[in-house]
């Protein structure tokens, strides 16, 4: 399986067989959407401010579900600064394919540069994230 | 399980050699390629009709007094007469040339949906209908008032004669545009009794001919169709040139498209007035070079004989049937009796995008998405398929490769 290895490893499997943050919340402050259009995924995120906790309901593949499960672990007790700093570096990570050690497990998913055609799938958890983030302001 | 093709008329490891790119490796792996059905490779004899036309045959149509646009003039208006013969057209001026497919169904719908249909008229699409049949009628119904309704499919992928009838009973159908051969389920549609059901009804009848004309001998005047469309790129010609067809005496009723050089028989400032079809149609410098890439890709197909591609496109059909229905947790969609090369599935708990993206790290080239038919997508329960389509140079062993691909998908989400 190695031609598959780089992209689809254990933690991106694990992660979207067995998701962890997914879910409508009983309490959230904020809410954002995500769609592309090309596939027909789509993910809702529930932000609650005390930290930022991240909850999601997704319909899609297993990079944009394994994508979100990373985010909400990474983006949990951030300030909202630090969120939009946190997706800068995620996007320059995904799109140069150089992992970035400030961005932890998030690097999992730095095969998927290789497939521009996947990137979107990778950064629509955070495309939705930003539009909670929007609301919130 | 897998046997090499070959029949007395077909030999399909001469007709891969034909095309360079299947040489080509991706990802380090044999390059097999089951999107045809999106695009289909070239043949060198296109490659070196258009290589040829630029080296030694070039000018432009139409217009020059001068050797070198004369003689490509003619190159490009024998293309028009090897059209009309491949659609057995009553006559050469009943082929246009368009841009693809779409452009050809947006100049129905423009010149002959405005002219001909009035407000208050409806217009009937099949649910399996590709966007680019689709949308142009919203625009005219949009712009126009006309109507759009939808036929119902059955679950099996075929027109539903009953909601066919249904759709037509209040007299107000005046154009009913449906597929040959849909891009998703691979369903060849009944052309003659569609086109009998609707001018029985006083209604004239479209077909998109894309996936169609690249697997079926077309006879346009046994089908009697008014319109038919298709584009070169997926019958291994190039991309930028499409076919309308229409009956004559329907075009001569068109008032034009686009305006501009060619399409005029006389301009003054107070007014013009308007060549004869084709040309009509066909305003400014057309697509030369990849009209005449049509032709080779014409002659390449017919050298090779329909009844031939249909005995091949039969067996991959079955063995792909066979050998994709023994994955455990694999969909195929819809379950048509007349299919052909063009299969859609759906795995359980694998994304297509998922799919996609393992079969092409081993090489396979499949599409995945929605296929330009979100509401098909809607009837079918299901957001996005993959899909494999096959073309003159797939072989069974591209098949063994794409199920033994698509074992390993599994593993990797098992």
């Amino acid at each position: 399986m190695s031609e598959t290895a780089e992209l689809y490893q254990t933690i991106i499997m694990d992660r979207t067989k067995n998701p962890r943050h997914a879910g409508k919340p009983a309490k959230f402050n904020h809410e954002g959407h995500g769609d592309n259009p090309m596939c027909g995924d789509r993910i809702h995120v529930y932000v609650a401010d005390d930290g930022t906790q991240v909850n999601h309901e997704s319909r899609g593949c297993a990079i944009m579900i394994a994508s979100a499960e990373l985010m909400a672990d990474a983006v949990a007790g951030l300030t909202f600064d630090e969120v939009v700093e946190s997706r800068r570096a995620f996007e320059a990570m995904i799109n140069s394919g150089t992992p970035n050690p400030v961005l932890g497990d998030l690097n999992a998913l730095s095969g998927v540069s290789e497939y521009r055609s996947r990137i979107r799938c990778a950064t629509l958890p955070w495309s939705a994230l930003a539009d909670a983030l929007e609301g919130a302001k | 399980m897998s046997a090499a093709l070959k029949t007395d008329s077909f030999d399909v490891a001469a007709i891969r050699n034909d095309f360079p790119i299947l040489s080509q490796t991706v990802h380090g792996k044999k390059f097999v390629y089951l999107d045809s059905g999106a695009s289909a490779q070239k043949p060198r004899a296109v490659i070196d009709a258009m290589v040829h036309v630029m080296e030694a045959q070039y000018a432009n149509v139409h217009r020059g007094l001068h050797w070198m646009s004369e003689r490509t003039s003619d190159a490009y208006e024998a293309v028009r007469d090897k059209t009309a013969k491949f659609l057995n057209a009553a006559g050469r001026d009943e082929i246009i040339f368009t841009r693809n497919a779409t452009e050809s169904i947006n100049l129905i719908a423009y010149t002959y949906g405005r002219a001909s249909l009035q407000p208050g008229d409806a217009i009937v699409v099949s649910e399996m209908e590709h966007h680019a049949n689709i949308v142009p009628w919203q625009m005219l119904r949009d712009s126009h008032g006309v109507e759009l309704r939808i036929v119902k499919i059955t679950d099996a992928g075929e027109v539903d004669f009953a909601s066919l009838e249904e759709k037509f009973a209040d007299g107000k159908v005046k154009l009913l545009a449906v597929t040959h051969m849909s891009n998703v389920l691979g369903t060849y549609t009944p052309v003659e009794r569609l086109a009998k059901f609707a001018h029985q009804r006083g209604a004239k009848i479209l077909l998109d001919g894309c996936q169609a004309v690249v697997h079926r001998q077309v006879d346009v005047q046994a089908i009697d169709a008014d319109f038919y469309v298709f584009s070169g790129h997926k019958l291994y010609g190039p991309t930028g040139i499409g076919v309308l067809y229409a009956k004559r005496e329907i075009l001569e009723a068109m008032p034009p498209f686009l305006g501009g050089g060619d399409m005029i028989s006389s301009v003054t400032y107070e007014r013009s007035s308007w060549a004869k079809p084709p040309y009509r149609f066909e305003a400014g410098t057309p697509a030369i070079i990849e009209t005449i890439g049509l032709g080779a890709a014409i002659d390449y197909v017919e050298a090779i004989g329909f009844p031939a591609i249909a005995v091949h496109e039969r067996a991959l059909t079955d063995h792909a049937l066979a050998v994709l229905s023994n994955i455990g947790g694999l969909h195929i969609l819809g379950s048509a009796q007349d299919r052909g090369g063009v299969i859609s599935f759906t795995m359980d708990d694998v994304h297509a995008h998922d799919i996609a993206t393992l079969l092409d790290r081993q090489g396979i080239a499949v599409r995945a998405g929605h296929h330009c038919a979100e509401p098909l997508m809607g009837r079918l329960g299901v957001t996005s398929t993959a899909r494999a389509s096959f073309g003159v140079y797939t072989t069974m062993e591209d098949i063994d490769a794409l199920a033994a691909g698509l074992l390993r998908v599994k593993q990797v989400f098992a």
